[in-house]
């Protein structure tokens, strides 16, 4: 089943271009953040984009996802529209959520984005019990739920992981390992052998790969996905990664020995997926192109987002809850 | 009519609800050989199948979890948490991710799930399975909190909480598990969510209450008719949200409230009764919960914990004086 992307240089490119979207937005997201347009938290992905394109280009649409506080990345190879995200970031009218979840809160139900999460490792539970649901309705969706290697050290964590190999459900766990949980090297937190060995613990099948190898992502998942659709049970996938930046935007990741990001440059996947697209029949011209073109429509969605309508404040009162409501009286449901 | 337990009729419920919706289905521990602590779900692993009524490991976190991605998943999840002091292990999947899902997702999501977590003190299981935490949930926006009371309400208001489209906090109250009442079998409709009950019908003081101490308040009402005292006692059933229209309508009537309940007075939701009728009506208002101490284990120890029908009279006849 693994796939050979080498013969497959035009869907290297389409997964280059998701990749740079997904770099682009989160460029914006943090010029943004700084210039006071947009407010609270901002977990940026960059660096790790292959990982969310190479394993989502092998979901179905109606697969379901399940991501973490740094979520953009997931949303963006899902499916979920960077427009709708960049107008939920400004809390603006057309936001995903309307203006009433943020960047932690981005779900998109229309392509099986069941939510990004501010809660570490609380999107293992909800994955598994997406997955009864799959399995009850005699449906053959996939489960994906997106951890970091700090959630690993959760109880839901590994209840979810006992859970999902007890009824043998459709799941796949992706660790993102990019080896820091917010300033806290893991591993100097975390007893035993590492992510890989806690799912073996409980008889999941567990791969170890460069999560920044395009190539290595995508074939990993297209073999393991479809494993999973065909009744293995569950599995997980540990990518090892980079996060080129900070927890959040305003972390200027001061914990960091000198020079360990910039040397971390030579391994970060879109370079990395440049330089064999440029081995491999496209010139720098039309990728200098495409790069523009990704940002130029990113550079759109942001003055979209300024221009958009707050929403109005009786918006605040609805969608809490049918029984009950109005939460205040007048608002509409 | 037949006559059943408040846990039979709570079975009853469940398995007419099941047959009528294949999405219903229940996950938690021991539901199937054990059929539930009180036998709530005896029985109904062999009808419907160790799918539909789901044994699970003791992962409280996960049973709770696991239900609001079902419920996001297209099914109707009922979550057996065995004690409500147990679901503490899951407030955080139940607060901040059934409860919000749909709001921070812009109404993309509905989490129609039932989390059951029994109340109340049943005798000598003290300080860490007796506990009546009903106000923690009125306090979370996106949650309907439920109080059955009786073998009938105890079916139809599950039935209706299975059908609702909001996660739902179902709270028994295990000293009722043995309690007998008619339940009339034909009538398959639900009870609707956010109506109480008029238990008695009075003039001179209103005394709300819900659960099992409905029953102690009917006591005392009962012993002060005798004393020429008219009470009307009111049975929330559902606290959150309460139905204030009667509520407001009794107190307009007899000019007086009390609010009475097993739980810890403290912060109870007797508070939030009281302070609305009083900011609304402007009438004398008092409540009755218990003290602010762990559930004891001895009996004279539990039993001073306990709010009794000589105290609810005593207080009546003070607020009449």
């Amino acid at each position: 089943m693994a796939r050979n992307l080498a013969n497959e240089p035009a869907r290297v490119a389409v997964m280059f271009r998701k990749m740079l979207v997904i770099r682009a937005f989160e460029e914006a997201a943090g010029e943004n953040f700084f210039a006071g347009h947009i407010r609270g938290s901002v977990h940026q992905y960059i660096g790790e984009e292959s990982i969310a394109v190479g394993i989502c280009e092998n979901l179905r649409d109606d697969d379901y996802l399940t991501s973490n506080h740094r979520g953009h990345g997931h949303s963006i190879a899902k499916g979920a529209d960077p427009r709708a995200m960049m107008l939920e970031l400004f809390g603006k009218v057309g936001g995903t959520s309307n203006g009433k979840g943020g960047s932690m809160h981005i779900a998109d139900f229309s392509v099986g984005m069941l939510g990004a999460n501010g809660v570490i490792a609380d999107g293992c539970t909800i994955s598994v019990g997406a997955a009864q649901a799959v399995k009850l309705l005699g449906q053959d969706r996939i489960v994906v739920n997106f951890i970091g290697d700090g959630g690993i050290n959760r109880g839901p964590f590994m209840e979810a992981l006992n859970w999902a190999k007890v009824y043998e459900l459709p799941v796949l766990f992706v660790c993102e390992n990019n080896q820091i949980a917010a300033s806290t090297t893991t591993r100097l937190v975390t007893a035993g052998g590492g992510i890989a060995k806690r799912a073996e613990s409980f008889d999941v099948p567990a791969i170890t790969i460069d999560g920044n190898d395009l190539f290595a992502v995508d074939s990993t998942a297209g073999r393991v996905v479809s494993e999973i659709r065909n009744g293995s049970g569950p599995q997980l996938i540990q990518a090892m990664t980079y996060r080129l930046r900070g927890h959040f935007a305003h972390d200027d990741a001061g914990y960091r020995d000198a020079g360990e990001a910039e040397a971390a440059l030579e391994h970060e996947p879109i370079r990395r997926t440049e330089s064999w697209l440029l081995e491999n029949g496209l010139s720098q011209d039309e990728i200098d192109g495409m790069r523009d073109e990704v940002k130029a429509e990113i550079t759109g969605f942001v003055e979209d987002a300024e221009q958009a309508d707050w929403p109005d404040p009786s918006l605040a009162f609805t969608d809490v809850q049918d029984v009950g409501a109005p939460i205040v009286p007048g608002a509409e449901q | 009519m037949s006559e059943m337990t408040y846990a039979q009729a709570a079975r009853l419920g469940l398995q007419e609800e099941m047959r009528r919706d294949p999405t219903v289905w229940a996950l938690g521990e021991d539901l199937g050989y054990e059929g539930g602590m009180a036998g709530q779900y005896s029985d109904l692993q062999a009808e419907f199948g160790d799918d539909r009524i789901v044994d699970t490991p003791i992962s409280e976190s996960t049973i709770m979890g696991a239900a609001v991605g079902a419920a996001m998943g297209g099914t109707r999840p009922i979550a057996e948490l065995r004690f409500s002091d147990f679901a503490m292990c899951a407030v955080d999947e139940l607060v901040n991710q059934a409860a919000k899902a749909r709001y921070m997702f812009g109404g993309q999501a509905r989490v129609p799930m039932v989390a059951r977590m029994p109340i109340g003190i049943r005798g000598g299981v003290a300080a860490q399975h007796s506990q009546s935490p009903e106000a923690w949930y009125t306090h979370v926006p996106g949650l309907v909190v439920v109080t059955p009371g009786t073998p009938a309400e105890n079916r139809g208001l599950l039935k209706s909480s299975i059908r609702c489209d909001d996660p739902v906090v179902y709270m028994e109250h295990k000293g009722l598990w043995g309690m007998t009442g008619q339940v009339d079998e034909s009538d398959q409709s639900a009870i609707p969510l956010g109506v109480a009950r008029t238990v008695r019908d009075g003039r001179d003081i209103t005394i709300v209450s819900w659960s099992a101490q409905v029953g102690v308040v009917s006591e005392a009402a009962a012993a002060l008719s005798g004393e020429g005292i008219s009470v009307e006692v009111i049975d929330l059933r559902t606290l959150w949200p309460w139905d204030r229209e009667a509520v407001m309508a009794s107190v307009s009537k007899t000019g007086k409230l009390l609010v009475v309940h097993e739980a810890v007075r403290v912060g109870g939701f007797g508070g939030e009764i009281a302070a609305e009728v009083a900011e609304e009506l402007g009438v004398p208002v008092a409540r009755l919960g218990g003290e602010r101490i762990p559930i004891p284990f001895s009996i004279p120890l539990e039993e001073a914990y306990k709010i009794k029908s000589d105290r609810i009279a005593a207080r009546v006849r003070e607020m009449l004086a």
